[in-house]
């Protein structure tokens, strides 16, 4: 297997609607909506032997207006040592995506830690709690609003290097 | 009918055989048998647990955070502390993703240097996970002449870092200085002087009958179920599926050197032991075949706007001052792109999926942390066991609590 057959085979699969592209790195992406997840998952898992889940992280660009959060899933062919990455965008006001826990059941603590550090919501999830924050905080702290040093602070202004 | 809902899982067990009352069991956050901050609250029925539920994070330092405002030199000092049993492969592996985002090449004598160092590390974290494993078993003396030995390993991280335990070890493109003598002369003493010793607390465990009937069986996991819980290295290997990243997708030039993987066949505690003694052997052979092979050349590539020059060229030549104030003061311009980089870490496929938008630091940097992805399991792999067994099974799965807290 190699990216062209898998690409030909997702462009199928989701009749040409999903965005295939190779990186520079030689890693398939799959930009899909939230709406496609289930579907392409279920094809690449059953049909394709994408049978191991490696990672799931989300990432936050908050000047991308309606497309704010992107779920990042990497899929691995174990035994054709095949990698692909999936991405779906997500809309800050429609921040749902369905669960990987009925395909995989390692997804289980991946996705919990995506909505403890982003908020992002995958329906379906039997227990979206928190994980590594405390279960009383009312914030998701990697998304970008949130610096990491208090903004207000004016003894460490640095003129020549903006930080 | 009454049923107990296991809640992390949602798997449900029945009740009705137990007699007598159900007790709620605290163990952890801090007990000196779980070798880390972890906390477990179970349901038991004397002796038998009848459902756990791990409550994780007690040690979160948000390094993904952190990593967001860090130059890409300052990060290896947070992947030290992820597993810092075996911090060399962490740096190591961090050096290698932004190398491959910035698309440096190192050269061969670098790719061998960092097997020599990474496989001294698997063999300083396998040493530690399989000692605690005798010592939870009650056999304390292995433990102590295998951290005699450890000790040994961190003397030879101490003549190429000068630290012990979180090493920052090497620079992106290579090392900040070559192995020199006295590495080699204790290198050399340690493979002459570790098998033997190695084996004897081999002769010690493995085929003790004592050793055998108590670990045997202890929280086993199959290989479907292990995949379907995304396992990864000796645990991966345990339950019989020979995934090992060195081999799969070979990185700084595993794939000259000639290793066997093993693999158990139960996944039970016993098999995760044995993999990793045989481990320990395999490491030790790749030690001595990079040694022999080790190519002639520099101990780092030629990158001067990643890799500090000359502190005496910095006060003589124009370019090494703008370099050495440009590392220092982070201002090295990357690449924008994103990758997804692997290792082999010495509990299981240790990933780093960074996201550059060209800027000074990472524009987002996730840890694939193998601990974090397979201790979810550990519920399952307990359940209906005794609680000897849980404290077993949670030293042979090699869970080290700052690389599941990240």
């Amino acid at each position: 297997m190699n990216n062209e057959i898998l690409t030909a085979f997702i462009n199928e699969h989701t009749s040409n609607s999903a965005v295939c592209s190779v990186d520079h790195y030689g890693m398939l992406n799959v930009n899909i909506n939230a709406d496609q997840l289930i579907d392409l998952v279920d094809g690449l898992k059953n049909k394709q032997g994408f049978i191991y889940l490696t990672d799931i992280c989300a990432s936050h660009y908050p000047e991308k207006v309606g497309a704010e959060f992107e779920v990042i899933y990497h899929l691995h062919n174990l035994i054709e040592n095949q990698r692909v990455r999936l991405k779906v965008a997500l809309a800050e006001s429609n921040i749902n995506i369905p669960t990987l826990t009925v395909h995989f059941v390692g997804a289980n603590w991946m996705e919990r830690e995506t909505f403890d550090f982003y908020g992002v919501n995958f329906v379906g999830h039997p227990d979206l709690r928190r994980i590594l924050n405390m279960d009383d905080m009312d914030y998701h702290p990697l998304r970008k609003q949130y610096a990491l040093e208090d903004e207000t602070r004016t003894d460490k202004n640095d003129t020549f290097f903006g930080r | 009918m009454s049923e107990l809902i296991i809640k992390s899982t949602g798997q449900m067990i029945s009740t009705e055989t137990i007699d007598g009352d159900i007790a709620t069991l605290n163990l952890g956050p801090t007990h000196p048998a779980t070798h880390g901050v972890f906390q477990n609250i179970l349901k038991v029925d004397g002796e038998r647990i009848l459902s756990a539920e791990p409550t994780i994070g007690y040690i979160h330092r948000a390094f993904e955070k952190l990593a967001e405002r860090r130059p890409y030199n300052q990060i290896a000092t947070i992947t030290d502390r992820l597993n810092y049993c075996s911090s060399p492969i962490n740096n190591i592996g961090w050096y290698m993703t932004v190398e491959k985002l910035a698309g440096i090449e190192v050269p061969k004598r670098v790719d061998y240097m960092r097997v020599i160092l990474m496989e001294l590390a698997r063999i300083a974290d396998h040493l530690v996970c399989n000692s605690v494993i005798a010592v939870d078993t009650g056999a304390l003396t292995g433990f102590t002449y295998m951290f005699q030995e450890r000790e040994k390993i961190y003397e030879l991280y101490e003549e190429i870092c000068g630290a012990r335990l979180t090493t920052n070890l090497g620079r992106i493109g290579g090392f900040e200085r070559d192995f020199n003598d006295i590495f080699h002369a204790k290198l050399n003493a340690f493979l002459k002087e570790f098998p033997a010793n190695f084996e004897e607390f081999d002769r010690l465990l493995t085929r003790n009958r004592i050793f055998m009937d108590r670990v045997i069986g202890a929280g086993p996991i199959t290989a479907e179920r292990a995949v379907e819980y995304s396992f990864s290295g000796p645990n991966l290997r345990a339950a019989g599926l020979d995934y090992d990243v060195r081999v799969m997708n070979p990185y700084s030039s595993y794939q000259d050197f000639d290793f066997d993987i093993p693999v158990g066949k139960d996944g039970d505690t016993y098999d995760r032991f044995v993999v990793r003694q045989e481990e320990i052997r395999q490491s030790l052979s790749i030690i001595r075949q990079a040694l022999d092979k080790m190519p002639a050349g520099d101990f780092h590539a030629n990158v001067p706007e990643f890799y500090l020059p000359p502190k005496e060229e910095v006060y003589r030549s124009m370019e090494s001052l703008i370099y050495h104030f440009k590392i220092v003061m982070g201002e090295t311009t990357i690449p924008a792109g994103e990758v997804y980089y692997s290792v082999e870490g010495a509990n299981g496929e240790l990933g780093y999926y960074l996201v550059s938008d060209g800027g000074r630091t990472p524009y987002r940097l996730h840890f694939r942390r193998p601990c974090f992805i397979y201790y979810q399991a550990y519920p399952e792999m307990i359940v209906d066991s005794v609680l000897s067994d849980a404290i077993l099974t949670m030293s042979s799965m090699n869970v080290i609590a700052g690389e599941l807290d990240a």
